[in-house]
């Protein structure tokens, strides 16, 4: 039994924590979030390519790092903890993701080395407003190698260069890469509830579209990247719970009420206890889902779902918490409590709701004869 | 990572396995079994299984070998219990006497006590309670007020017990009393072992909500205990105690019943308006939140697994497991018993789903709750031990034991 990250892997975390201390500073993600001109931090993007963080999973002929994807998920719990305002997630767990499970040679040719490097970034393109986001649901047409339709929002679409784009043709849906650079792309930005990550409205008018994978498969592959998307993102989402747990632990140690610490009293106690216990549930979820991801085992989907379900419960829970544990100084716009707030519910969202995934996770186990044992 | 074990590790596992085959009878795969505590009737069995693993070099497994144990690893015995848990084996009874009595024994008793009554408890023929808990000291166990008053070379005890499993049909006990009352509390404690057919002693069982009597009360009246019993030393009462409280076992991966797989089949068995139990949204919601629960509970446990075996000290992983467990059972006794629907408060196994299991399990969860640390007292053990928070506030702690406020005057 080895259930845990190899000494390589905490030197790897140990080597990313201290670059992200200093680096990815609350100071620099209010930068982003209260400057409408500023989407990402292009400087702490392009180190972290220096780093080889963005091109960790992209094999090594195509420019990458060549990491595993337990060692990607060691890089996005310090992503998380440290609320890094950059696209990592679209450009790292979306397009290179769905680029490496259906883009052709050439595809990955054109794409992965200026990806790797920091200088491509890509998207991925699902959602085209309020409710759930489905095979059944996707209304963008695609036909004659260009798409048509709206896509809304699209995290990091007002930066990306490219965007993978779920649409339909006939009756297929399929998956195609867009330039959005190109004729017939138009984007704006939209605001969302945490303006420290970037999103956009893009609408397609017979903008040039190549197919991505097989016609007909996009759902399938869509569900793919977001299964191995889910588990990247839980253990942003356990970094960032964390990080609200040892604010307010340090917190109720440090502020006191009523002449002693508030983290004498049990009422505070029993609140961080019940956070501790929820993250250390979503962290172990989470690292079987980076097991099942390196393994790529045939439970790779109920793992996904789980470390899902667990981390954004965890995160939105530390994170609401965090804020109730500080008072109204947690209430306001000075102290850093609602960049967690509000980063712990955009995750929880980018992926589709905890709903869907509860969903999804009780589908994967009625799949499988269910014994307790896999 | 990987969940496999070790080369020594497996040669273990496939020992222990080949043991278990030749000496006792495998469960049934998919079978709900009777969930049975230690009930009289079944310890003359639990005594000769205790004596087979224990010749067969399976018992007392992570204790030295001059003292009868396999001078193995803790991991070891995870490994042998994780395989015993497949097999029909009686109810596990020596959990005190191996997990609190051997350790506080090998910590404090002379070499002879030692030698008299280490061997002979990992052979089954003592079976040990422990007197600590008290009406007015349960989870304040420093509280307790059973008085010990020496006479030369004796030890005269007067006072109650309560909540003690097994005293019933224990040989032996560990006892935690108080010698000094005009002490601080955690200050005028002593702690003995004594026989437990020692005149002096009236056990009445106390009949719980399940309607079961696990655990009792123990009235002790001019119960002698010679000083030669004495464990440690006189006022260190409390020292000794925590030792036998951080013993307690590693948990052997019983899971709690019913726990998510039986939940979960009993929603794939049951019809409500719409069709299976399991279609329904709001069934769905709660099976996602208990799958990832059990789930996080046995993969904690994997990583304690690995700490273990990594000769690294177990953290707070059993408080964790405790916790999320207990409550996890309560919560789906009440929800599988909803799904029954106006049937579900019937009791007859002929008629419930898993022989009522569920009904069973919702008069026994509240138990799970309180026992071994109740749900409070974990969540301080976290806060304090884990994250480092403050104590609370301690109005006990410096005043002598005899002018503390006890609510009863």
């Amino acid at each position: 039994m080895n259930f845990d990250f190899s000494e390589e892997q905490y030197l790897l975390r140990d080597q990313a924590r201290k670059f992200l201390d200093d680096r990815s500073t609350p100071a620099v993600v209010r930068a982003v979030l209260e400057d409408d001109e500023k989407p990402y931090d292009a400087e702490l993007w392009q180190e972290m390519a220096e780093l080889g963080w963005i091109g960790a999973i992209v094999p090594e002929e195509y420019g990458g790092a060549g990491m595993t994807g337990e060692d990607l998920c060691v890089i996005a719990e310090e992503l998380g903890r440290s609320l890094a305002p950059t696209p990592f997630s679209s450009s790292v767990y979306m397009a290179t993701e769905a680029l490496l499970l259906a883009g052709s040679d050439a595809q990955k040719g054109d794409h992965l080395p200026a990806m790797a490097a920091g200088e491509r970034i890509g998207c991925f393109a699902v959602s085209e407003g309020v409710g759930v986001a489905n095979a059944d649901s996707i209304k963008m047409r695609a036909s004659d190698g260009a798409v048509d339709g709206t896509k809304i929002p699209v995290a990091d679409g007002d930066i990306a260069d490219f965007a993978v784009v779920l649409a339909r043709a006939g009756s297929d849906l399929s998956l195609y890469l867009v330039d959005l650079t190109g004729e017939g792309v138009s984007r704006k930005s939209v605001e969302t509830v945490d303006p420290s990550r970037s999103h956009a409205e893009i609408t397609f008018e017979k903008a040039a579209a190549e197919p991505l994978g097989a016609a007909g498969e996009g759902w399938e592959i869509t569900q793919a990247v977001f299964d191995r998307a889910a588990i990247l993102m839980a253990f942003e989402q356990v970094g960032g719970a964390q990080a609200c747990l040892d604010m307010a632990t340090e917190y109720a140690k440090n502020r006191f009420a009523f002449g002693r610490p508030i983290g004498s009293f049990q009422a505070i106690k029993h609140k961080l206890a019940n956070i501790y216990i929820d993250v250390e549930l979503a962290r172990a979820n989470a690292y079987y889902g980076a097991w099942a991801l390196a393994a790529d085992a045939p439970d790779l989907s109920t793992a996904a779902a789980a470390a899902r379900v667990a981390a954004s419960e965890a995160y939105n829970h530390a994170a609401r918490e965090n804020i109730q544990t500080h008072g109204g100084m947690g209430f306001t716009w000075e102290f850093d409590c609602h960049l967690y707030y509000r980063r712990a519910k955009l995750l929880s969202l980018a992926l589709g709701g905890e709903r869907r995934w509860k969903d999804r996770l009780i589908s994967q186990l009625e799949t499988r004869n269910f014994t307790g044992e896999e | 990572m990987d969940f496999n074990d070790t080369p020594e590790e497996a040669e273990f596992r496939a020992e222990a396995r080949a043991w278990l085959a030749a000496n006792a009878e495998p469960k049934a795969p998919g079978k709900v079994y009777k969930y049975r505590r230690g009930e009289p009737e079944l310890i003359p069995a639990a005594r000769e299984w205790e004596r087979k693993k224990f010749e067969g070099g399976f018992s007392g497994i992570a204790l030295p070998k001059e003292y009868g144990g396999r001078g193995g690893t803790r991991l070891q015995q995870i490994i042998f219990a994780e395989e015993e848990t497949n097999y029909l084996i009686p109810p596990p009874i020596f959990s005190i006497s191996h997990g609190m009595a051997v350790p506080t024994m090998l910590t404090y008793a002379t070499e002879e006590q030692k030698q008299r009554f280490v061997p002979a408890t990992l052979r089954g023929d003592e079976i040990w309670c422990q007197l600590f808990s008290e009406p007015a000291g349960g989870s304040d166990l420093a509280g307790l007020r059973t008085r010990s008053v020496r006479e030369g070379d004796e030890w005269v005890i007067n006072g109650q017990k309560i909540w003690t499993s097994g005293a019933h049909y224990a040989d032996m006990a560990i006892l935690v009393t108080r010698s000094d009352p005009d002490a601080p509390k955690h200050k005028g404690l002593t702690y003995f072992f004594l026989d437990m057919k020692s005149p002096g002693i009236e056990i009445r069982p106390i009949k719980q909500v399940s309607g079961f009597s696990n655990f009792n009360e123990v009235f002790m009246t001019d119960l002698r205990i010679p000083d030669s019993q004495r464990l440690g030393d006189v006022g260190q009462g409390w020292q000794v105690a925590i030792t036998t409280l951080m013993n307690e076992r590693v948990s052997s991966g019983v899971r709690p019943a019913p726990d998510f797989e039986d939940i979960f089949q009993l929603t794939k068995d049951l019809e409500l308006e719409d069709g299976p139990a399991i279609a329904d949204t709001a069934v769905r919601e709660k099976l996602a939140d208990w799958y990832i629960k059990a789930q996080g509970v046995k993969l904690i446990r994997a990583r304690l697994v690995t700490a273990l075996s990594r000769g690294e000290r177990p953290g707070p992983e059993n408080s964790i497991s405790k916790l999320v467990s207990s409550f996890r059972r309560q919560e789906i006794a009440h929800f599988g018993m909803d799904l029954m629907d106006m049937a579900g408060g019937m009791m007859d196994p002929d008629k419930m789903p898993s022989r009522a299991l569920y009904q069973q399990a919702l008069l026994d969860a509240p138990g799970g709750r309180i026992a071994a640390g109740s749900d409070e007292i974990l969540r301080n053990i976290i806060s304090e031990r884990v994250l480092g928070l403050p104590p609370d506030i301690r109005v006990d702690k410096e005043l002598p034991f005899n002018q503390l406020p006890t609510g009863s005057e």
